[in-house]
């Protein structure tokens, strides 16, 4: 593989792939906080 | 009698001929690159933990016939064990998970995409690399120096670009220590001064035990089936982190985050050091590196100030642009710059827990990116 489709190759997948992980983990830790919300107990 | 004699003189100062003669010059200059390394890591405090044991490494490694790199020797021992097969970063990520505390992030999960942002570095690094000549597994490791994250930088180099790994490794924590003074001529240079002046809602506490608990599974899990070759970074630091919410392994987690990681920076500290020996150190290529790790993080933080000018303004002016900065793995430094550059145009502007927040994300995202970056390459046949 040629140096540009392996650099632009992994210039498009890694970004996009970086940005749709921490997009989805985001969207988990949105999930967590509304399936556990905090307890009367835990608040300040 | 006399021959004996002689013979056994002649062992005595060989070190100093050697480094002496035409030869040595390149051990030479490495022993006084040690000593600027134990200058900055002492005098300075740039990253003590890491530049006095590489510094010192560096220099034993560069006395002639000291023997410490050769096969048994010391320096070449702690190589195998921990640095060849990967295990010391990782021991160490297990120290930084117990360490972390992702409420800030956790109050507002949406902040994980700076942490995105801020690796954007990472990839542009790597054309630059590639087209300076650079071969494809050089350019990795060298773009790696763009996450900001020293044991990143050290897994990923250590399996592609092993004779690059001294060089990387000093980099990596150099600029990480230099991230007050890089970040800031660039944030003010991508933002105006109704941006850097935008305040942000105090956040409210709204993270429950059981949700930071779980965090570190599901990122786990996300992760490590999005991106498998990276389990390894993902999985030991969510392990420290799972075990420090956990709070029933407070040993084991207190061991992790100071015993363990203790011995381990010691030990991968000299072993990085050995890796810097005159002859192999002293390229072009090495000046390159520098060069190249550089740009890395300047990119990084243009790519994360950018990012929060666009949220800025998607979200009307919610977000002030600076936090963007802080999407890089360097914890707490660039929190603190994102925070200080505030406080220079507006001072009761308070950024810090966003800018916190930004930057845990960062830390994750450095390492999802290396996984990302390490399964894409695993997929294209290159390992």
């Amino acid at each position: 593989m040629d140096k540009w489709s392996f650099g632009l190759t992994l210039l498009g997948v890694g970004v996009a792939g970086t940005f749709l992980t921490l997009w989805l983990l985001a969207l988990a830790a949105r999930v967590l906080k509304k399936l556990f919300p905090l307890e009367p107990e835990e608040r300040p | 009698m006399l021959e004996s004699i002689l013979a056994g003189l002649s062992g005595l100062g060989s070190g100093a001929l050697s480094l002496l003669s035409t030869q040595g010059w390149p051990n030479f200059v490495m022993l006084l690159t040690g000593g600027a390394l134990l200058y900055l890591g002492v005098r300075k405090g740039v990253e003590p933990l890491l530049l006095v044991p590489i510094g010192f490494g560096c220099m034993l490694v560069n006395i002639p016939f000291g023997g410490l790199n050769e096969e048994g020797g010391l320096l070449r021992t702690l190589y195998e064990m921990g640095v060849a097969n990967e295990l010391f970063p990782l021991l160490i990520f297990i120290g930084i998970g117990a360490m972390i505390d992702f409420t800030p992030l956790l109050e507002r999960p949406s902040l994980l995409l700076f942490g995105a942002a801020g690796q954007v570095g990472i990839f542009l690094t790597l054309l630059l690399a590639l087209a300076l000549g650079f071969t494809h597994a050089e350019s990795v490791s060298i773009a790696i120096i763009g996450a900001c994250d020293g044991p990143t930088a050290i897994y990923v180099t250590s399996q592609y670009a092993p004779h690059l790994l001294g060089a990387v490794s000093v980099a990596a924590y150099s600029y990480m220590a230099l991230v007050p003074i890089i970040q800031p001529p660039i944030m003010r240079a991508l933002t105006t001064q109704k941006e850097r002046t935008v305040r942000m809602a105090t956040p409210k506490t709204s993270v429950s035990a059981r949700t930071r608990l779980l965090f570190p599974i599901v990122v786990t899990l996300v992760g490590g089936l999005i991106a498998p070759k990276g389990l390894p970074l993902l999985g030991t630091i969510m392990l420290g982190n799972f075990m420090r919410e956990s709070g029933v392994v407070a040993r084991l987690t207190k061991a992790s985050e100071n015993e363990i990681a203790n011995v381990v920076t010691l030990f991968l500290g000299l072993a990085i050091g050995s890796t810097m020996e005159g002859h192999a150190f002293l390229t072009p290529q090495t000046l390159a590196i520098f060069g190249l790790g550089f740009l890395a993080i300047c990119l990084d933080t243009a790519a994360g100030v950018l990012f929060g000018k666009i949220v800025c303004w998607a979200t009307r002016g919610q977000v002030n642009p600076l936090i963007g900065a802080a999407g890089i793995s360097a914890f707490p430094m660039a929190a603190r710059v994102a925070q200080a550059q505030g406080q220079r145009y507006d001072k009761k502007n308070y950024l810090l827990m966003h800018a916190a927040g930004a930057n845990t994300g960062g830390q994750i995202g450095s390492v999802v990116a290396a996984a990302v970056m390490l399964s894409i390459l695993q997929a294209m046949g290159i390992n």
